[in-house]
């Protein structure tokens, strides 16, 4: 098998709160990403998918652990080419599309950004003409990279975000939360399409969320995260057919389905996670591709 | 059947700069005693509004054009449009129909302490003592599941995570023990095992208390599991209602099935979700017609001219679509969504 895209070795993220507190967010966690395809991690809030996602795009120093990233070592202090490689073919869509668009530039300017710090157009009218691609590709018309993010909806602005994204033509984005903000039917629309975008440029996408259901139409593996710590990780129908973590089993079981009857007589699996550490178990191995701790 | 707050024909527009938004189009739904209704559609569609019809909370920028909420949970029945503002707060608001909010981190007040934001309704409305206000206080906290009460009465909203603040709020809702419940999209902001526990905690006190509820909410999961029934409303109009059994086993409004289509199933492994194409009409120009024939493929010729009345389908279950009228062409449901709400319905019969 080929080498994977993103390598992520035993990842461990501390937080120094005070002298004497230390927030834990991420503990060894490992997992790969191969090209083309979609990771899926997911968790409670407070289970570190989040940091997890920044510190591989390094907006933290990861405390401890090794990323791999493109065959590169992407951990520890890097490299002016490293980072260049990094910010061209790393990119991250944000959760929210209120707050993640600078409101003073106009959208084209935005979705260039990447473009104008990289320099790669020849020209103004090259520029032009890679926008107005772009904005084709996902869904919007050349025309609106003269306007601003306010002058669009929830939905169109997450379409900016994935255009923005999108334009350095990445090896591999993080989308962190990134339809939890808008409504459902427009949820489908933007999973659409960026499964369509996925077949036409093979990026691959580590898709974060709390949202199993989404997850599962968009992920080829999943992982899932509890407390800091990967507590299983496996093909899409191995979790969802074959869950082994007492963890997965109850955030599956939460998950309601649209089904009257049936989800009127489900019960919900709980997990006392009160008194749960992890820090002595091991990743055991289920299946070629299934492993759980513990 | 008899019903605890029944909305009439409500009809209201926003006066803004850019001209009016005509946001609620007639609007007509019931609440029956004890039961719970759910009120789904995508952001815009009015079920925020309705509500804050409901409890005078409109933006003072808002224009109610026609219609009655009446309401008939304390003995005779009043239409709450019609009483003044502060009537409407010393008697009913919190009394009888009290509101639980989205967001629990900014619906609390971050200076005061759990204990005093639970108490100040019951010392405001009910001329109770302070130390029975704190009696009633702690049952309260007891009731929504937070162990160790005597000491989270003196903590501060930071102190305590998303669902522990969201059952706070639920307290704070039912202190004045109202006879109706309205819960504003109560889970959107919580992880699904919190939501979980929360939904099954106020369907606990429902049973408990005899309250009626009313769920806004845009999560088809949530409705299946809580709602008796369902009003689905589309740009400031209800366009189909029914009972929840009616609404996920026989859809009839077109945007119903592009609801259902859209949500993800975990039964299946389709590769594609349905989404329905288009975006709300903007209701600063009101369309003409139905405002859903532009993003609907079965609109028809009348659907650009006049708006659909609502069709009878059984004794609960009405649609708002030309495709019921007796001259329609008969037209196929999209396969997929046959094919789900076949299973959907066999998956039913298997639990009975």
């Amino acid at each position: 098998m080929a080498e994977p895209l993103l390598k992520v070795k035993n990842l461990r993220q501390h937080f120094k709160i005070s002298r004497s507190f230390t927030v834990k967010a991420v503990n060894g966690v490992s997992f790969e990403v191969n090209a083309g395809e979609t990771y899926g991690l997911v968790g409670e809030s407070g289970s570190g998918k989040t940091t997890i996602g920044r510190s591989i795009i390094r907006l933290y120093n990861p405390t401890g652990g090794e990323i791999i990233f493109n065959g590169r070592k992407i951990s520890g202090s890097l490299s002016d080419k490293t980072r260049r490689m990094l910010r061209k073919n790393m990119q991250m869509i944000f959760q929210d599309p209120m707050s993640s668009l600078n409101p003073r530039k106009k959208v084209g300017d935005i979705i260039a950004e990447g473009l104008d710090i990289h320099k790669l157009y020849q020209n103004l009218k090259e520029r032009n003409e890679i926008i107005s691609e772009i904005l084709k590709k996902v869904g919007l018309s050349p025309a609106h990279a003269e306007r601003y993010p306010q002058q669009f909806s929830g939905g169109q602005r997450q379409r900016v975000g994935i255009a923005r994204a999108l334009v350095m033509n990445p090896k591999l984005i993080i989308a962190d939360e990134c339809i939890s903000a808008l409504d459902v039917s427009i949820q489908a629309q933007v999973v659409n399409l960026m499964k369509d975008i996925q077949d036409e440029t093979n990026c691959a996408y580590l898709f974060i969320a709390h949202d199993l259901s989404m997850v599962k139409y968009i992920s080829d593996r999943i992982g899932v995260l509890h407390k800091g710590y990967l507590v299983e990780t496996g093909l899409t129908q191995e979790i969802f057919s074959n869950p082994a973590h007492p963890y997965t089993q109850s955030l599956l079981s939460a998950v309601p389905q649209p089904n009257p009857r049936v989800e009127k007589q489900r019960q919900l699996i709980n997990y006392n996670a009160e008194n749960i550490n992890y820090e002595n178990s091991t990743m055991q191995q289920l299946s070629e591709t299934h492993f759980v701790l513990k | 059947m008899e019903n605890i707050l029944s909305i009439k024909n409500l009809d209201i527009t926003f006066k803004t700069n850019a001209g009016n938004i005509h946001a609620i189009r007639g609007v007509n739904f019931d609440l029956p005693r004890g039961k719970t209704i759910a009120l789904v559609g995508e952001s815009g569609s009015g079920k925020s509004v309705t509500m804050k019809a409901v409890t005078g909370l409109l933006d003072s920028n808002s224009v109610i054009n026609s219609g009655n909420i009446l309401y008939s949970g304390g003995g005779e029945t009043v239409d709450l449009l019609t009483l003044s503002k502060k009537d409407l707060r010393q008697k009913f608001n919190g009394q009888q129909i009290a509101m639980v909010f989205q967001d629990p981190m900014t619906s609390l007040n971050p200076t005061m302490t759990i204990g005093a934001q639970i108490m100040e309704g019951m010392l405001l409305h009910k001329k109770i003592s302070t130390s029975d206000a704190e009696k009633k206080a702690l049952e309260l906290l007891n009731l929504v599941g937070i162990i160790e009460a005597e000491k989270r009465m003196k903590n501060y909203p930071h102190q305590l995570s998303g669902g522990m603040r969201q059952r706070v709020v639920i307290a704070i809702a039912l202190s004045c023990e109202p006879k109706v419940l309205i819960c504003d999209e109560p889970t959107t902001a919580l992880d699904v095992t919190i939501q979980a526990r929360i939904l099954n905690l106020i369907q606990d006190i429902q049973a408990k208390m005899n309250l009626s509820v009313i769920y806004i909410t845009h999560d088809l999961g949530v409705v299946a599991k809580v709602a008796d029934f369902v009003n689905v409303m589309y740009a400031g109009k209800i366009i189909e209602v029914g009972t929840v059994d009616e609404i996920f086993y026989d859809p009839r409004h077109p945007y119903t099935w592009g609801l259902l289509s859209a949500m993800p199933d975990l039964e299946t492994d389709d590769s594609r979700l349905y989404s329905i194409p288009g975006s709300p009409p903007n209701l600063l120009h009101e369309p003409t017609g139905d405002a859903f024939a532009a993003r609907n493929k079965f609109a028809m010729k009348i659907d650009e001219k006049a708006a659909p009345p609502m069709f009878q389908i059984s004794e609960t279950h009405f649609a708002a679509t030309w495709l019921l009228h007796p001259d329609a062409p008969k037209i196929e449901l999209p396969p997929e969504l046959k094919a789900r709400l076949e299973r959907s319905r066999k998956a039913a019969d298997v639990v009975g």
